[in-house]
């Protein structure tokens, strides 16, 4: 998916000059986030999928996903898929983002937050990436009087966020709500709801890693071809060509999977998993299977891939010094966010289940 | 490197629906007739002399080949649907499979043009079926020791030697065989071989059936003692096969039947699991099928690619590796998810039969066609490991 449109051109030019692995690995603390995040908001892209008379950059959903498999390539330590993600939401609603890190709940299936009918919000939540971090926070809340889901924008500071950190060292919080009033609450459009924010984050999560997993692939490959051992590259060794061979299959298929969610959820325009006004193609339950089988398959992959990976690296692969440890672990905790496979597995295979066994065919045959 | 990998997410064209609702009507009304039983993926009727012929009127072999030898001239793409309809309804298109993907291109690319104008019309239309003459006793995943001599002759060659594993051998009216016309040069192993239309009624040709594991008779050992090939046979150049060899490969190893082999055991545990699973059940059916539609957007791109004019050889061989893979495991994962269901459950005896067959077959699917090592030995090779 990665286009040679001027947003990726950008992306690709201020990731490679601010957020090199290597040089953000050597890096101590998190002082270099401040400007990187700067030159980010300066080009436009946390605000990418906000459309222009809201105050962002109106970039098509296609190219932000490709704009997030580039992050990947990156691992890049910042809440720009959380910030993305915040301002689809939030434009949704018709609201304007405010600047800043933003992030966006919910994240978890069956957490769930209520608009009271005097205007405030309640509820907890599991697991929101970066809310230690960010300034605010875009959630899809249900309205208590029963007219359907609000898209709304609050204050961190309202809110109680734990301390937390997830497997890749990055902030991650439980977010509990008390009666917040928020900054701005509007009724969500047709055809968004809770299930929409999951499945747009699920893909993004999935072309983030698709590029981890790419870049993981790089290094393992650059790496056995440098190394020297019984006196030859181990690249030269069959079982180590036959690892990475399964490194490169595990890749392809994220790669495939997240690609094709991606360019689903791009094609139905903003309304991924609502009534898509895609008559007599059932596209609900394939668009369904598009994002479930993409967080399912690439979270696998994962998994594979980095352990590969690591067995490629030996000892070096182990240490703080060496970059791998930031692809691999963020690869490890992305798998869990917007639900993790097993979660879309059992959400998936349940509309499998459901449709029959004459159904799967013709579902899997119109992708 | 991986930055080279590319799966785009590549759509089949809406002519490609029409087509396939055609395919699906043209099988459904198979069925009712009971020309075959799709419940039976095992059964001898892979080999049907009148389906292939029906699939011929329709126009559904050849489909990418010119019309002036009997093809249709229709996209590569839309091939690829009315293969994956085919293999997924089980259909017995054993007898043109092969000459339709592997044998009908290489004649169309290096038989001598009366060749081509006698033979491919007759695969078009379902008539005629094709082995593959590639391994020997000596001689599997490294094709280049193949030791079967073709030595010259008056007005052609006399074959002398034996190929085994050959499929098909005794259904079939032609093979497309590698054979030895010299010895291999110091400087390159793969030189001294040539490819050959064998005509399978040629004298000095003796077929002797080797049994499956199943039971099923589909191998055969190929003994050529004396056969005489013509020099109009021959297919291309005299000693450079290995040329030849690798271009058709990505489609080979791309399609749809390269993970779709086991597919009805999915569809079975479908069924045999009911409409409504415990979590265990419909977490693992919910990762089979998320895996196998991972698959098929990986097959559709490189299909996607080929038709494009890229040569995806890379990608190709990881579809087959994944591919076959997960075909080989799904009647293991299969028998694990349906180890609690119900003991009256309606379709738990075809179930049972389909997972029997399916596990029986499953070692054959990372060996046929390029074994797994080989295909990691390729994608090796593309990574720039080797």
């Amino acid at each position: 998916m990665e286009s040679t449109s001027l947003i990726a051109e950008t992306a690709s030019r201020l990731l490679s000059h601010h957020c090199d692995p290597q040089t953000l690995n050597r890096s101590a603390g998190e002082a270099w986030q401040g400007p990187v995040w700067a030159a980010l908001e300066a080009a436009g892209l946390p605000l990418a999928w906000v459309p222009e008379q809201l105050g962002g950059a109106g970039v098509s959903l296609e190219d932000g996903f490709a704009l997030l498999s580039l992050a990947g390539r990156y691992a890049v330590s910042l809440p720009l898929a959380e910030t993305l993600l915040a301002g689809w939401l939030l434009a949704r609603g018709e609201i304007s983002p405010p600047p800043g890190m933003l992030t966006c709940a919910p994240t978890r299936r069956g957490d769930k937050l209520r608009l009271a009918r005097e205007g405030t919000l309640s509820g907890q939540l599991r697991a929101v990436p970066f809310a230690k971090v960010a300034k605010h926070l875009a959630v899809l809340a249900e309205r208590e009087d029963g007219k359907g889901d609000a898209i709304a924008l609050i204050e961190l500071a309202k809110a109680r966020v734990a301390d937390g950190r997830s497997i890749a060292g990055e902030a991650l919080n439980w977010v509990s709500l008390e009666a917040v009033r928020p900054i701005v609450a509007r009724d969500a459009p047709e055809g968004v709801a809770a299930e929409s924010l999951l499945a747009m984050g699920a893909a993004a999560r999935a072309m983030q890693m698709s590029g981890a997993l790419a870049a993981v692939l790089d290094i393992a490959v650059a790496y056995a071809n440098e190394r020297v051992a019984f006196e030859r590259p181990i690249a030269k060794f069959q079982a180590v060509q036959h690892n990475l061979a399964r490194l490169a299959g595990e890749a392809a298929a994220a790669m495939a999977a997240a690609g094709s969610a991606a360019n689903a959820i791009a094609s139905v325009g903003a309304a991924p998993l609502g009534r898509a006004p895609l008559a007599g193609r059932n596209f609900d339950d394939a668009l369904l299977l598009e994002v479930a089988a993409a967080k399912i398959r690439v979270g696998e992959a994962a998994g594979v891939g980095a352990g590969i990976a690591h067995q490629v690296l030996g000892a070096i692969g182990f240490t703080r010094e060496h970059v791998l440890h930031r692809f691999t672990q963020r690869l490890w905790a992305w798998r869990d966010d917007f639900d993790n496979e097993s979660v879309w597995a059992v959400r998936l295979g349940t509309l499998i289940a459901a449709r029959g066994s004459e159904a799967l065919w013709p579902l899997l045959a119109s992708r | 490197m991986s930055s080279a990998l590319a799966f785009d997410a590549i759509r089949l064209p809406p002519e490609c629906d029409r087509l396939r609702e055609e395919v699906r009507a043209f099988l459904a009304e198979e069925i009712t007739a009971g020309s075959y039983d799709p419940q039976e993926p095992g059964n001898d009727h892979g080999f049907s002399p009148a389906f292939s012929r029906k699939v011929g009127a329709k126009g559904w072999i050849g489909m990418t080949w010119p019309k002036r030898y009997g093809g249709h001239e229709r996209s590569f793409l839309e091939r690829y649907v009315v293969t994956e309809e085919f293999r997924v309804a089980n259909a017995p298109v054993r007898l043109h499979f092969v000459a339709d993907r592997q044998s009908g291109p290489v004649l169309l690319k290096y038989a001598d043009e009366r060749i081509k104008q006698d033979v491919l019309p007759r695969i078009c239309r379902g008539e005629v079926c094709f082995a593959i003459g590639m391994s020997e006793p000596g001689s599997g995943s490294d094709l280049f020791a193949a030791s079967t001599r073709a030595s010259k002759s008056k007005g052609g060659w006399l074959i002398n030697g034996t190929k085994v594993w050959t499929s098909n051998a005794h259904h079939a009216d032609y093979l497309i065989g590698l054979f030895r016309t010299a010895p291999a040069s110091k400087d390159n192993r793969r030189h001294g071989l040539t490819q050959f239309l064998v005509d399978m009624k040629t004298p000095g040709i003796t077929i002797n059936p080797i049994y499956q594991m199943t039971g099923q008779h589909d191998f055969n050992e190929v003994v050529f003692q004396d056969a005489f090939m013509p020099d109009d046979h021959v297919l291309g150049e005299v000693d450079g096969a290995w040329k030849q060899a690798t271009s058709e490969l990505a489609y080979e190893r791309s399609g749809p039947e390269r993970f779709l082999e086991t597919f009805y055991v999915l569809q079975e545990l479908v069924r045999v699991l009911g409409a409504n699973p415990d979590v265990r059940g419909a977490e693992g059916l919910g990762r089979l099928v998320a895996q196998v539609h991972a698959l098929r957007r990986m097959s559709v791109s490189v299909a996607g690619m080929l038709h494009a004019g890229k040569e995806p050889v890379v990608e190709a061989a990881i579809v087959k590796d994944v591919g076959t893979i997960w075909e080989q495991a799904l009647p293991h994962r299969a028998r694990e998810l349906a180890a609690f269901i119900e003991e009256g459950a309606s379709n738990r005896a075809s179930f049972e039969e389909q997972l029997r067959f399916a596990t029986l077959i499953a070692p054959k699917l990372t060996i046929q066609g390029g074994t797994t090592e080989i295909l990691r030995g390729i994608i090796a090779r593309g990574l720039g490991l080797r």
